[in-house]
């Protein structure tokens, strides 16, 4: 079987609207967290986010999809372009049916769903944009990516909360295996409006702080939440033997193992019960036919919520115990970006693979009881092959995935 | 009620489905399809719901799925406007 690599990357950030802006950004230990400024927060109990700010959908856009897009949406379209034209992909040269779409969201269109409700209660129901018939749906990103490139393979939508978007792109690698060419594929995601913000704030795991650099701490003694925030990551994700017959400019890397696990009902365990997602960290690697000692680094799901900090941290001794194996949270400068979160992640650990340096930690102090390695404060230089992503997702989705270099 | 124009109705087009994807709103515009102009149903069903608030036009859905052209569109709507007044 040949393996799945990536051969194209798409970045929408906080702190960066492309991918090596994101990644100098990044490295720079530049954030893109700050007080919401896309509604008036005052009155709910979290004020941060990592907003995308300045984004002008009509500079890279056609006009004919403004009206009927969602921010999300549009800021999904851009990282798609970016993907496939990172990739070199030309459609027209591929299997008319060869080429799909898989996407991950946890809210859909939220803040256009918002602003149609809106005018049903203000104006009335004649009001009501037709269009928001498929913009405030799940798998509107995938629809319209796959309208726009002209993508005819099989699309679908993958729904478990941050772990989504890792799951996507484990779900773009079996379509590979069935005989796809190629998978334009990831999560780019958020919902910055009100509608969408009290659904955030009732899981009650926002940050309430108001100061930035106090804010989202995961691993630290003083974690109280985390910040959310908007954007993520579309990759083209390709067969092997398919990118090398049709010329692909490069590759980026290889996506070498997945898994996902459901946790027990709520209640029924402790709430840092890390039995399900060590054993999604262990499928991962037996999927990707690694060893323990196979992996270089870890970029956490670091929910910065004290029982879950320690549950990740509990499955990530138990399965690499006794090693310095370096942690990284790049999340610390755009906050948890939902289903966007494991995707960005894959692609920071594949620019950090191509480079041979992890990216730092921002605001936190990783308290040693935790046993974890975190990398904070500066880049830390290290030449690796292998590293592991992990996510999680509310109501106990785990997704952990291996992935490797170009090489 | 105003008197609907052809660059009335452009503006309108554009106001809810955006710019289309012929630029000319000369009198080909009138006479090309809108698939042609890059709009599908969804932009005439939006465009129709902003007639009826604007100038009082009322066209059932099946109507506005056979309508095909903004010269025809223009033609019904001036015939209802005609009407009430």
């Amino acid at each position: 079987m040949n393996a799945a690599v990536v051969t194209g990357i798409g970045v929408v950030a906080p702190n960066g609207m492309n991918t090596e802006e994101y990644w100098n950004a990044t490295l720079t230990a530049r954030s893109g967290i700050g007080r919401i400024t896309r509604f008036a927060p005052d009155g709910y109990r979290a004020t941060l986010a990592g907003e995308i700010r300045g984004f002008d959908p009509a500079a890279h856009l056609p006009g004919r999809l403004v009206p009927q897009t969602d921010h999300s949406t549009r800021l999904s379209l851009v990282a798609a372009d970016e993907a496939v034209r990172d990739a070199g992909l030309d459609i027209g040269e591929l299997p008319e049916y060869g080429v799909g779409v898989v996407t991950a969201n946890s809210a859909g269109g939220f803040e256009f769903g918002h602003q149609e409700l809106d005018n049903l209660w203000r104006k009335g129901p004649e009001y009501v944009s037709a269009y928001q018939s498929f913009a405030w749906f799940y798998a509107v990103n995938t629809g319209q990516i796959s309208i726009r490139h002209g993508l005819r393979g099989p699309g679908g939508v993958l729904v478990s909360d941050e772990a989504g978007g890792l799951d996507a792109l484990a779900q773009a690698r079996r379509l590979l295996r069935r005989g796809l060419s190629a998978v334009v594929t990831g999560a780019v995601d958020g919902s910055l409006c009100p509608w969408g913000w009290i659904a955030q704030t009732a899981t009650g795991q926002l940050s309430a702080a108001e100061d930035p650099r106090l804010a989202y701490r995961p691993f630290d003694e003083e974690a109280a939440g985390f910040v959310p925030g908007e954007g993520g990551a579309m990759l083209v994700l390709e067969d092997e033997a398919a990118a090398r017959k049709r010329g692909a400019p490069g590759v980026r890397g290889r996506i070498l193992g997945h898994a996902a696990t459901f946790g027990p009902k709520p209640g029924t365990v402790p709430p840092d019960d890390a039995t399900a997602l060590r054993r999604a960290i262990e499928l991962a690697l037996a999927d990707a036919g690694a060893d323990a000692r196979d992996i270089d680094a870890v970029f956490a799901d670091a929910a910065g919520v004290p029982d879950l900090d320690r549950a990740e941290a509990t499955a990530l001794t138990a399965v690499f115990g006794g090693r310095e194996l370096p942690v990284c949270v790049p999340k610390t400068l755009t906050g948890r970006l939902c289903a966007g979160a494991g995707p960005l992640d894959v692609a920071t650990a594949l620019l950090a693979l191509r480079d041979g340096v992890l990216p730092p930690a921002v605001h936190t102090r990783p308290s040693p009881r935790y046993g974890l390695s975190v990398v904070v404060g500066r880049p830390r230089e290290l030449r690796m092959r292998a590293v592991l992503v992990v996510a999680r997702g509310l109501g106990g989705f785990n997704s952990a995935m291996v992935v490797g270099g170009s090489h | 009620m105003p008197d609907l124009t052809l660059d009335e109705l452009a503006r309108i087009l554009r106001d809810c489905a955006g710019e289309g994807e012929s630029a000319g709103r000369d009198g080909e515009f009138a006479d090309l399809p809108f698939t042609d102009l890059g709009y599908d149903s969804v932009a005439i069903l939006e465009t129709a719901a902003r007639l009826k608030q604007e100038y009082g036009v009322v066209l059932t859905d099946d109507e506005v799925m056979e309508i095909g052209t903004p010269g025809r569109l223009l033609e019904l709507a001036r015939r209802q406007i005609a009407g009430a007044s």
